[in-house]
């Protein structure tokens, strides 16, 4: 229903958005994941309206709302948008903000229009669960609340997709976590298209069914939350997503690469680079270990000593030294409460091994 | 020494010279301020618009009344629009059409700031809800500005109540006006006007007190 087109954006001589595509279907909620400065909510504004492409072109729904050519006006897209500050009108009860965009939605007369925004308003406050609450000013609610009116507010005149820029930003970290849930069910439910702009891979992977990891105005891959961290098509993606570290390795087939710690079968064949067409022994890889990767079990020889330890409630988050001074990070139960200097025993037990060649 | 008498101060004399000249004082005070409100308001609005052609005239007009003294504003204003128009036309009539113009220039800079004062989020908020540019000003904009400027608003009305005394230039029959007269008539200058100070300054210092309630008020709210 999305289809944004090899579009470009620049402020002055600096390019912001480079070339980028990406589609998204009806009812899919997409992310743009980057850290500040990537272009992610450039992007966002360019599919608002509130931006004009310099090349390409952003249809949604068949129609072009934006070229370097011509470009629908933001308010006559439908496009909703949450904001990071959610810009409440201070000015209106939250009954009126709700009702704001419903003006002249619905033209049959004054009662009619006045009862048809009345119940929509009232389902609105109904469906973020602040039925008794319409009659408050925004400087009334909590952050929470003003956070699900902005989104009650851009849902109501039921848009064909819904923006929102860095939603939960403003909240602290435990009403971030319910709330992006209950967001994504909200959306859900209202079967809305929506495209969430966040540097937070955790609130990404807790809304969003299909993520965009972008960096330097490009989208480095475009995929669903479990492959960018078991599948990560680039070193940065996989530097970007979740922790882990690079571990070289030697290629001992086409699809077995040894590490210090064992050896792996690969369930894709090894790519080594451009040196080697039919990969032969010897060549060297970097292997991606992640900390659920690397599995603590005393019956283990390969052993490894403790060098730091972060306390995470259910587990430990231990940086393990091996014999040849790499390091490795490792979760594990937290009733494994080992010392740091201390040698526990490791092996390896890698579902998806990823791989990339080695800088030079 | 100074002898004063006040003796001569009868309801009779307050309501056959003063109260004349207080009802066109408060009726220029409130046109000027409405007036000047809507005009100002529409010279902010196009000194912001971006466009140059909107923007330099409001600029000019703006700037230029600024730079000049209001008694001359008044006394060019009375002496070229009989010529413009081709008959006299009142001291009053006059002076109304002059401090609505005036004025205007100093409450669009008020409602300027005012305008600048609503952050650029609550401006695509409108959009992203399908509101045109003159909706999103009239309902979103004006309204958040109106009342964050209001107690400079308000400062800026008691200033021009003040101010209408100098449509004495032009012999306009204002409450200083009705002051001169009695005075004069029953030659008790200094009495007189003795009695229009303190009486500009009741109604002055009251009004400024009770800007200072609203702006507390209007701070919380924010």
């Amino acid at each position: 229903m999305l289809e944004v087109d090899r579009v470009s954006h620049a402020y002055g001589k600096h390019a912001v958005v480079r070339d980028l595509s990406f589609n998204l279907a009806p009812g899919e909620i997409a992310c743009l994941l980057g850290s500040s400065g990537c272009g992610k909510t450039t992007m966002l504004r360019l599919i608002a309206g509130f931006e004009q492409p310099s090349a390409g072109s952003i249809r949604l729904n068949g129609v072009t709302i934006a070229s370097e050519k011509s470009q629908i006006p933001a308010e006559a897209r439908r496009i909703g948008m949450v904001f990071q500050d959610y810009a409440l009108f201070p000015h209106l009860s939250t009954a009126d903000n709700i009702g704001f965009g419903l003006r002249g939605k619905f033209p049959k007369g004054r009662t009619a229009l006045a009862l048809a925004t009345r119940r929509r308003i009232d389902e609105m406050l109904e469906l973020i669960g602040l039925a008794e609450h319409g009659a408050r000013y925004p400087h009334e609610l909590s952050g929470g609340q003003q956070q699900r009116v902005a989104l009650a507010r851009a849902l109501a005149p039921q848009p064909h997709l819904l923006l929102l820029d860095e939603p939960f930003s403003n909240l602290d970290v435990e009403l971030r976590e319910r709330l992006s849930l209950e967001v994504r069910d909200i959306l859900k439910r209202a079967g809305m298209a929506a495209i969430l702009v966040t540097h937070d891979q955790n609130e990404a992977f807790a809304v969003a069914d299909m993520v965009g990891i972008m960096r330097e105005g490009c989208i480095e891959q475009w995929d669903t939350p479990y492959n960018l961290y078991h599948r990560p098509a680039t070193r940065h993606v996989a530097d970007f997503i979740g922790q882990g570290v690079f571990l070289p390795g030697e290629v001992l087939s086409r699809q077995i690469v040894e590490v210090e710690l064992g050896r792996l079968d690969c369930d894709v064949p090894l790519d080594c680079g451009s040196s080697c067409a039919e990969c032969q022994r010897d060549c060297r890889l970097d292997v991606l270990l992640r900390p659920d990767d690397v599995i603590h079990d005393d019956a283990s020889n390969v052993k490894a000593e403790v060098i730091a330890k972060a306390f995470r409630g259910a587990e430990f988050l231990y940086t393990l030294r091996l014999a040849s001074g790499a390091q490795v990070l490792s979760l594990v139960p937290s009733h494994h409460n080992h010392a740091i200097g201390e040698k526990i025993g490791i092996r390896l037990d890698v579902d998806h091994v990823v791989t990339f060649q080695q800088e030079q | 020494m100074l002898a004063l008498d006040f003796a001569f101060f009868t309801p009779d004399v307050i309501s056959g010279y003063i109260v004349k000249g207080f009802i066109f004082s408060l009726q220029l005070t409130i046109v000027a301020m409405l007036g000047g409100i809507v005009l100002g308001t529409l010279l902010a609005l196009m000194r912001l618009s971006g466009k140059t052609w909107l923007v330099m005239p409001a600029a000019a007009y703006v700037n230029t009344m600024r730079s000049v003294p209001l008694v001359m504003v008044i006394l060019w204003f009375f002496l070229l629009i009989p010529l413009v128009i081709g008959r006299p036309l009142g001291a009053e009539t006059s002076a109304l059409i002059t401090f609505t113009l005036f004025e205007a220039a100093y409450y669009s800079e008020i409602m300027r700031a005012g305008i600048q004062s609503v952050s650029r989020g609550q401006v695509a908020a409108g959009y992203a809800l399908g509101m045109s540019y003159r909706q999103t000003m009239g309902l979103v904009v004006l309204p958040q500005a109106f009342r964050n400027m209001l107690p400079v608003l308000l400062t800026q009305t008691i200033i021009l109540f003040q101010d209408t005394s100098l449509v004495y230039a032009i012999g306009a029959y204002d409450l200083l006006k009705g002051f001169e007269i009695a005075g004069k008539n029953f030659n008790r200058p200094v009495e007189t006007y003795l009695v229009a100070a303190v009486l500009y300054f009741i109604i002055s210092f009251s009004l400024s007190m009770l800007v200072r309630k609203l702006q507390q008020r209007i701070a919380i709210v924010r």
